[in-house]
């Protein structure tokens, strides 16, 4: 167990981490601007993943070019979901608002099922298996691409909401919404609108992880379980809290991947799930809780 | 013994010192309003008698024994009850249900307790509603259901918070009488936070001014509303 | 309702004599599914608490009652209440830690979920649990190790444990932790003011939900022959179990009856009707459809929504 193979793995981690991170934020998005919690969300990341996939078996595209198009596929996506279905519960209890979901979820999971079948895929991309040196220490290329399309994928995102108009009202519009409203924002669109963005960043977080995991309908469960355990960890609505926390689960699972059995890091996860809830449900970084 | 002490009883939220070193007794039998302007912490104070807040300091006794530690309903057992500034009837259940959940704290029987409840809301003149759902009723009615829920726990102690509030003239009319027959028939202590003054002035024995989280003044409705700094921070001038 | 009701019943009681024996095994699961429902209706419905996590009881039940018939012969009837008792153990450690931390809403279904995924890769790596692979029960047809050569046993104690578990459920709604649950779940605070032990009703609650769910996990073993972790822990348990009571009507006595009487068959023809290679799933997508059109439109669920217009017919024609 030496110190290279442990820094190896975090590095690992590390640049899968970016995934984890667009996953996150999209979650916290959704959560954070209409306290909606999407648990649609590993599901609907999984059709970006088949996305991805049936553009790069039909039409070649490399899914590092065409997560671009799944982010805005899976946008649309977004929008008829939150203008059809979510805005009429906005005001239902919670946990309608959860059932309302899963409909959601099951529906979305199981389609994918019926039009793509049970079995894993994997969507190929030209990197392929190419490897670099960064001193000690050798990098999947496609992981560094991946990681390196994340990061600018949430640097966008960030401009967008802290530099732009509308940007500025979906801020507004989740820091109080009557307030927003009193001022004259279409707070509906608002909501429409920031859902959608919510979805792609899945979507995109799903044609990026594509080409580095297999994936199947059934994975949808465990990616919407993994993102509510990293919004939890980095903080309920907290947009900084879900990037870092991103990052730092994939770090502490690709660690947790090499000191101990590989199937047991799920129940890790769960446990350490559990343990959040219990003591600190706002997470690290504190953020509204629910 | 005084039922109900509050001893030099501290609450900070953050940086806000809600409620800052007040005391005040409660002697049975007594009528005692709470008054002061918005913000003076009387509801704090209500949730920290009631066993809803920890004070950070100081100490709450009721019936001789200190509260600390102690949840609303092991207060509620012992025969503290308290009605909320904003109403919280049980949507979803019945008149009838919802005076019941109160009775049950008496009488575990749920045959007795439901005859009991019955009795109560007949007393709050509530009967014509019994089968309805609580979300079918008026604001006025909502705050007699408020009202008979606490009554059928047999309490010793009342906390009424702002059961005036939002009510017409007719309808709070109807209430200080309802409030004046608890105090003759049942011999109900009341601890109540009001804002409509004339009720305050005619109905209560005693009166203690909040406010800032402190204890203003205290004394008979005529000294209080004689009080300089009382009418200063409150009142006004023509206040009867 | 007593004439409809009885009358169902005396239907339902005769219906084996004329049932074939697919037949028979739909409304086997319609009586399971409705008692599962039925149990989860005591914490989800009536308690406001929704847990997605009530498979794991289910597995807890099944695998005690399992293990120890394997092990140590004992009658899976015996074993059914001991499985019973350990999935209860397992409620109130999830209910006091749950309820003692404050977790309400999200939280708590969250909660729920994680014990159920710790429960099964707990005993997906447990070898003497069968791990990944599961236990297999062995046919010997003997009564007595819960095990009959007739479907219409099955469909008998099905229909039995159904009718117990409505049979509880009422009892529950005329006494005072009934009255408390509901409470509770309508406004916790104004029901501590009450003098609601509002901590030791969501535990009882959960307690006896657990209960009723995990010797439910008897009959699953005994009825299935098999037993894996993924399919007994499984969140697609979970998600059918409240499926019944949150479609029919949480909160109500015979929601998760009518639920039932609504899903299963419909889960039947759609597997049916397109299961054709690789349309398995189907039936699970008119689940999630179904289930956003009740939370749209019937959100306190069927049965609350007919029995007023049923009303409405009687007082129009009354």
């Amino acid at each position: 167990m030496t110190v290279t193979l442990l820094g190896q793995a975090a590095l690992n981690g590390l640049l899968f981490g970016g995934i984890y991170s667009l996953m996150a934020l999209g979650l916290s998005l959704i959560f954070g601007v209409m306290r909606v919690i999407n648990i649609a969300h590993g599901d609907m990341m999984v059709w970006g993943s088949y996305l991805a996939f049936v553009l790069a078996l039909r039409l070649g595209l490399d899914p590092f070019v065409s997560f671009v198009l799944c982010a805005a596929a899976l946008f649309c996506l977004g929008l008829l979901v939150q203008r059809g279905l979510v805005s009429r519960v906005l005001d239902a209890p919670h946990e309608m608002q959860i059932l309302l979901m899963l409909g959601v979820a099951l529906v979305l999971e199981n389609l994918a099922l019926v039009v793509f079948g049970p079995d894993t895929r994997r969507t190929e991309s030209a990197y392929g298996l190419a490897t670099v040196w960064l001193g000690p220490f050798f990098v999947d290329v496609a992981r560094l691409v991946t990681f390196v399309l994340a990061l600018a994928f949430a640097l966008t995102l960030y401009l967008f909401l802290y530099r732009s108009d509308f940007g500025a009202l979906i801020r507004a519009a989740a820091d109080n919404s009557y307030g927003a409203l009193v001022v004259g924002a279409d707070v509906g669109r608002i909501y429409t609108v920031a859902f959608g963005i919510g979805a792609a960043c899945v979507g995109a977080a799903g044609a990026l992880m594509s080409a580095l995991l297999p994936f199947s309908p059934a994975t949808g469960f465990s990616q919407t379980v993994a993102s509510f355990n990293i919004v939890i960890i980095g903080g309920m609505g907290s947009l900084f809290g879900a990037f870092l926390g991103g990052l730092l689960v994939a770090v502490a699972e690709s660690l947790g991947a090499v000191l101990m059995a590989p199937s047991l890091k799920e129940l890790v996860s769960f446990v350490l799930l559990v343990v959040i809830l219990l003591f600190r449900p706002q997470g690290l970084f504190g953020g509204k809780t629910g | 013994m005084p039922l109900l002490e509050v001893v030099d009883v501290q609450k900070r939220f953050g940086g806000l010192r809600a409620v800052a070193g007040t005391s005040l007794t409660v002697e049975a039998g007594e009528i005692v309003g709470l008054i002061g302007p918005n913000g003076a912490g009387k509801t704090t104070l209500f949730h920290l008698i009631s066993g809803f807040l920890t004070p950070d300091a100081g100490g709450v006794r009721f019936s001789g024994e200190p509260t600390l530690g102690l949840r609303p309903h092991a207060l509620c057992q012992r025969g503290l009850a308290r009605t909320f500034q904003i109403v919280k009837p049980f949507h979803g259940l019945t008149v009838l249900e919802n005076v019941r959940v109160g009775a049950l704290a008496r009488t575990p029987g749920f045959a007795e307790a439901t005859a009991r409840a019955r009795e109560v809301i007949a007393f709050a003149g509530l009967e014509a509603k019994t089968d309805q759902l609580a979300r079918a009723l008026t604001l006025a009615e909502r705050k007699r259901l408020e009202l008979a829920r606490a009554l059928a726990t047999e309490p010793r102690l009342l906390l009424l918070d702002e059961v005036m509030a939002g009510l017409t003239v007719g309808e709070a009319q109807e209430m200080v009488e309802i409030l004046g027959v608890l105090r003759r028939e049942f011999s109900l202590t009341l601890l109540v936070i009001e804002h409509v003054m004339k009720v305050v002035m005619t109905m209560c024995d005693r009166i203690v001014v909040l406010d800032h989280g402190e204890k203003l003044a205290e004394g008979t409705p005529a000294m209080v509303a004689g009080h300089r700094a009382v009418i200063d921070a409150y009142l006004g001038v023509a206040s009867a | 309702m007593r004439w409809p009701g009885l009358t169902a019943l005396l239907i339902l009681l005769v219906l084996p004599h004329f049932l074939g024996s697919y037949l028979l095994t739909v409304f086997i699961f319609i009586f399971f599914y409705a008692y599962l429902g039925q149990a989860w209706n005591l914490l989800g419905g009536y308690g406001g608490q929704i847990s997605l996590g009530h498979a794991a009881f289910v597995g807890v039940g099944a695998y005690t009652t399992t293990y120890l018939a394997m092990t140590y012969g004992l009658s899976p009837w015996i074993g059914m209440l001991i499985g019973g008792a350990a999935a209860a153990l397992l409620g109130a450690v999830i209910g006091y830690l749950g309820f003692r931390f404050g977790l309400r809403g999200f939280y708590f279904i969250l909660l729920t979920v994680a014990v159920a995924e710790i429960c099964r890769l707990v005993v997906a790596h447990t070898d003497a649990l069968g791990g990944a692979l599961g236990l297999f029960i062995t046919y010997t047809g003997d009564p007595w190790q819960f095990q009959f050569s007739d479907n219409r046993y099955y469909y008998y104690i099905a229909l039995g444990l159904m009718l117990a578990s409505m049979g509880t459920v009422a009892a529950v709604e005329r006494t005072r932790l009934g009255a408390y649950l509901v409470a509770v779940r309508e406004d916790e605070d104004a029901s501590e003011a009450l003098g609601v032990n509002t901590f030791r009703t969501k535990l009882a609650a959960i307690v006896l939900s657990a209960f009723l769910t995990g010797v439910g996990g008897t009959f699953y073993a005994n009825y299935l022959f098999s037993l894996q972790p993924n399919t007994a822990f499984g969140i697609p348990l979970s998600v059918e179990i409240i499926l019944r009571p949150i479609v029919g009507g949480a909160g109500t006595l015979m929601g998760p009856i009518l639920g039932s009487f609504i899903l299963s068959p419909l889960a039947e023809v759609s597997r049916i009707y397109f299961a054709r290679g690789g349309l398995s799933g189907t039936h699970l997508i008119v689940y999630g459809l179904l289930l956003i059109t009740v939370v749209l439109f019937l959100p306190r669920g069927a049965y609350p929504h007919l029995r007023r217009a049923l009303e409405r017919r009687r007082a129009h024609h009354g």
